[in-house]
This record gives structure tokens, sequence and C-alpha cells, in this order.
């Protein structure tokens, strides 16, 4: 796991995709379609997160994590042992590839926390989760927890995106949401934790951009028990989602509206009621606003979100066919994997939201024909 | 007729075959099954060369462009015609953002909608006026910084009075001139643009370009002509000139 601190012009591209309807599909599609924008990428960084991997283990946090070394495996699992009641551990699936050099030691586990000792310490279970991230993150050298959520996980690696993808056999995990990025790092070093998705819980975000706010924005998280340890931007942004969505419990709209906020100059010629609500919410979260240019893709357990800047300094494009909501870069790289029925340039500042249906709502319909 | 297919081919690998094509003399050549391979007739030169495409093409469109037609079937990318010289571009789906980025010449016609910041910074020079008509709406910072040239924007599909343009219009504009074929709201023009008074010569420049623009798309000018234009004109050529002038 080697670091080049080099700074590059600064591109990124990402691209996702989810099925409503939970179809899950495995990430031959993803790869083909972030692919497509490898030219805005330079080998420095790719990322995939995929939602509904791990049916057979649904109700456990899947942890994958990175070492550096045999030591900090073995304090990170002396340290798993004692608060989680780990269900499965094993080594993250590989293979060899082209591309990718000197991998960090992979693993995989399935915990589980124990309701006495969340009891014991008056704490919500995900809390607790949160707090095992952030120690493991800042506390035990050389470990880095690559993803946290249930059902759920990223795969991140140095090399361009298809070669992750290939690297991590994606093509044999089947997933309803699928989430990537080719990275062209900025300000910061190209290595394996600071490669996208930033993840926490399920929560799960890539990035084009730079957060100009970052020294704001982590100062202001630190004081909620967030620890920015992983030396990229974007990791800010992914702890402010969970903050804003999971723990004051904000709509995606009101927590978007706070994060791109529109200017003041905007506001005041708003209705009397907007312009109050979206004063206070300025006021309220005026160092969770973040500056500079993005176009982020979040998932998270119930869907998928598409969003940009307010006054769209990157590229985003949306789509859809049928069930499924596609959002990338670049029109082309959803046309890669699909003939979308409609496609659209969304507004800045407007999130673009798909909801997976309940699973008791979708109606397995039987096949009426078979293609040959 | 030359036919080249894009499938699966890099940018390199495909705009070479385009180029040596333009070198052997052919001066018509479709492209087939394009898919985001950019710089898709980048500088290149040949008044007579017509180049359609079939497909989205990606960034940078005819950017540097000296003189060929290139026209679009499908959607197009962001950053078409950047910096491009003469020659002209007919998309006949929408296009993204920093449409004709510092243009210096030539003509983009646009059926659809565009992004954000469409004629950034474009210019001209004595005869090099280049000129963008689009047919549907902008979004904000609609001719950025604009230097030169001439901007018409139609919203074909708008109602009558619906804000056409998104916000932020002509902030920094310092050039050109600006046709919007529908109303805006008076807050969402920067305070770099005016309203200016539309005069006979005004009337007659739109005719001219938009005589051309409905023959590209087969579109009826008097239906369009039937409602009012707004023109948008800098009452500065330097709005900055305070900041930095000693």
């Amino acid at each position: 796991m080697h670091y080049r601190f080099e700074k590059d012009m600064s591109a990124c591209g990402l691209t996702g995709f989810i099925s409503r309807n939970r179809n899950r599909v495995d990430g031959e599609a993803i790869m083909s379609s972030i692919c497509n924008m490898d030219e805005r990428s330079n080998g420095q960084g790719g990322g995939f997160a995929a939602y509904g991997i791990y049916p057979e283990h649904k109700d456990d946090y899947a942890f994958h994590m990175l070492y550096t070394d045999a030591d900090a495996k073995e304090a990170t699992e002396k340290y798993l042992d004692r608060h989680f009641l780990i269900i499965e551990d094993d080594e993250l699936p590989t293979r060899k590839t082209a591309g990718i050099v000197d991998p960090p030691l992979i693993w995989r586990y399935f915990l589980n926390v124990d309701e006495e000792v969340l009891h014991m310490n008056a704490c919500d279970e995900e809390d607790y989760v949160v707090n095992a991230v952030m120690f493991i993150n800042a506390e035990i050298p050389g470990a880095f927890v690559m993803s946290s959520g249930k059902n759920m996980g990223a795969f991140k690696a140095v090399g361009f995106p298809g070669a992750v993808g290939r690297f991590y056999k994606l093509d044999e995990y089947k997933a309803w949401t699928w989430i990537a990025h080719g990275r062209f790092p900025t300000n910061t070093p190209g290595w394996w934790g600071g490669a996208h998705p930033f993840t926490l819980l399920d929560w799960s975000i890539v990035h084009n951009g730079e957060i100009s706010s970052y020294g704001i924005n982590k100062r202001y998280l630190e004081m909620f028990g967030y620890k920015a340890t992983l030396m990229t931007d974007t990791e800010v942004t992914a702890y402010l989602f969970d903050m804003l969505l999971r723990r004051h419990k904000l709509s995606i709209e009101v927590a978007t509206m706070a994060i791109a906020a529109p200017f003041w100059s905007q506001i005041d010629h708003l209705p009397e009621e907007e312009r109050k609500a979206l004063t206070a919410l300025r006021q309220v979260y005026g160092s969770g606003l973040l500056n500079g240019p993005f176009a982020f893709i979040l998932g998270h357990k119930d869907g998928m979100v598409g969003i940009n800047d307010r006054i769209k300094l990157r590229p985003l494009v949306a789509a859809e066919k049928g069930d499924i909501l596609y959002i990338a870069n670049e029109e082309a790289a959803i046309r890669e994997i699909a003939s979308p029925d409609r496609v659209w340039m969304p507004t800045a500042g407007e999130p673009v939201i798909a909801n997976l249906k309940p699973e008791k709502d979708i109606v397995k319909e039987a096949p009426s024909c078979i293609k040959v | 007729m030359k036919t080249i297919d894009a499938a699966g081919l890099h940018y390199k690998a495909f705009n070479e075959q385009v180029r040596a094509a333009v070198r052997a003399g052919e001066k018509n050549i479709h492209l087939v099954n394009v898919n985001g391979q950019r710089f898709i007739a980048d500088a290149m030169p040949g008044d007579d060369v017509k180049i359609t495409i079939n497909g989205v093409p990606g960034n940078d469109l005819a950017v540097f462009m000296d003189g060929p037609t290139v026209i679009v079937n499908n959607n197009a990318e962001d950053g078409v015609g950047n910096t491009m010289n003469s020659g002209k571009v007919i998309i006949h789906g929408d296009a993204g953002d920093v449409i004709g980025y510092g243009m210096r010449g030539g003509t983009i016609h646009i059926l659809g909608n565009v992004g954000y910041r469409i004629g950034l910074h474009m210019k001209e020079f004595e005869t090099q006026i280049p000129v963008i008509i689009v047919g549907g709406q902008a979004h904000d910072f609609y001719g950025e910084y604009m230097a030169g040239g001439v901007q018409i924007l139609l919203g074909l599909n708008s109602k009558k009075g619906a804000n056409i343009a998104g916000h932020f219009t002509g902030t920094g504009m310092h050039g050109g001139v600006i046709y919007l074929r529908g109303g805006f709201e008076q807050h969402t023009l920067a305070k770099e643009a005016a309203i200016a008074p539309m005069e006979d010569a005004d009337y007659k420049l739109i005719r001219k370009h938009l005589k051309n623009y409905c023959k590209d798309f087969n579109l009826d000018l008097e239906q369009i002509m039937e409602r009012d234009f707004t023109k948008l004109a800098p009452p500065s050529a330097r709005p900055y000139g305070g900041y930095y002038a000693y």
C-alpha cells in the first residue's frame, strides 16, 4: 500500500445505477459504464460500492478492511473481538490483476453488536459502530475501514477502475445498487484508503470535484465525534450525510439545501415561508455548507441520490429505463450499458432521488415468455 | 461518402481514422456507434467537409475547429465548439455545459435544451462573429463573461413569458449581444447585462440568423418570429475596470 504525493489536474469520473425493484445484477455493467470515462481518471484510484450483495448476512455489519501489515490486522482483530460478535471472517476475494500493484492485506468481517454492551454503554447501535470505525481509522496504525454497512460493501484500490473491479472479482457479486468512481487526485495522495467511495455504515459517496470548505467541515464534524483520517476531502461528505440524514433525521431534500444552499441573493426573492426556512437552515448548518465544485452520487440502504453543487461546476446526467435510475458524469457512460427511455440534466443543487421499493411491495412477475 | 465505425474505439484511434479520411480528400463522412469519444473534428480545417455523427459524441466536440460542418443526430455532451474558429455544428438533441466556450467564429445550432454557461467568454473580431442559437431553454450563467458574438435563445417549448435562461444571465458580460425569445425575471439578470431597445437592425439580424437555423431543423421562421424578443447588451465594455485600474 504505497503513497504517492503528487498533484495533477482535476477530473474524476462517477457513475451509478439502482434497480428500484431490487433486481440484482453482477458487476459487469458498472465496470463497462465507468470504463467509458477512463479519460476522467489517471489510475491513482478506483472504487465501487454495491448494495444487496450479502443477503445471507443481511443483518450483520460487513466490515471491509485494509491493513498495511500483520500487526495492524492483529490489533484490529483484538479490538473487534472485544467490542463485537464476529460472526464470520475471511480474506476478501481478489485475483491477480495487471495494473493493481502492492495490495495491502484485505479482510472481511461480518459483525454483530451484543445488545447488553449497547445497554451498558447507553448507546445507539449505529453510533456504536460509527465510534468503532472512527477508532480503528484514527488509532490503529495501518488499519483502515473500507466499509461498515449491512448488506453492502465498498471495494477500492489504486488503479484504473476497470482493473480495480477485476481485482475484487465484482463479476461474482450481485447488487441492486452499483456505484463507481475513477479517481484523478488533485490535492491529496493517491492511496488505497483515499480512493472513493467513502463510506460509513451503509452510506457511500463518490465525488467529482473539490471540497474547498474541507477545513471548516472537518472541524465542524469533529465536534460531533467524526474524525477525518483518510487524507481526501470527500471523506467529510460521507460523515456530513451520516450526521444530517441519520442523526439529525433531515430529509434528503433538506440536507441538500443545507450543503448546497442557494445564494442569499436567490433566497431574497423566495416567498416568505421558504425564505425563512432557508435562512434558518443556512444559519444552523453554516459550517456544513460545502464550497467548491462537486457532483456526488450517494448510496444508502434505501436508495441512491445524485447531487450537484449549486452553480453546476461539474457535469451530471441522469437517465431512466424501466425501474432503473442511472446517474453519471457523461451521457455516454449511461448509453454504454442502457438505452434509456429518458435522459436529462439535473438542475444545480437539486437532488435526483431514487428509492428502493419495500421488499413486501415487490411482486415477482412470472416470465411471460422465454427469451432465446 | 465514407462511414467510420466508432464502436469500442478509444478517441485517439478513432479520430486518427477520421483525420486520415479528411486528408485523403473525403468530403462526406458518417460516424456511427459514437459513444463518448472526445475531440471529434478538433482543429479540423476544410470548409467543404461534412461530418455526420450518430450516437453521443464526447466532450469538446469541434474544439478549435476551423471550417467543417458537423451534424449530430443525438444529444451532445459538454464543451461543444470550445474555442472554435469557423464552420458549423448542428445538434438535433440537447447539449451539455459550456457550449461555445471562448468561441471566436462559426455557428452552433442546437434544437433542444442546453446546460450551464453557454457562450462563456465567446468573442468577436471584425468580421469573425460567432453565433449560437438554442431552440430550448438554457440554465444559469447564460452568456457569462461574453466578450462578443451573437446568442439567440428561443424557448420553443416554453410558455409565453416563462423564464427561459435560469439565473445570473450575462454575468460579467462586456461585449456581444443576447436575444431572448420570451420573458425572464429581472432579478435573474446579472448587473453587467442590461435590457436594450430592439431596433430594426436587431430584427434584421435575428431574421438573417434564424432563417439559416430554421433551414437546418425544418422549422417555420414566421411562427418563431411571432413572439417578442428581448435584447441584452453590456452597458460597459469594462465592467470590472474600477477593480483593477490604478
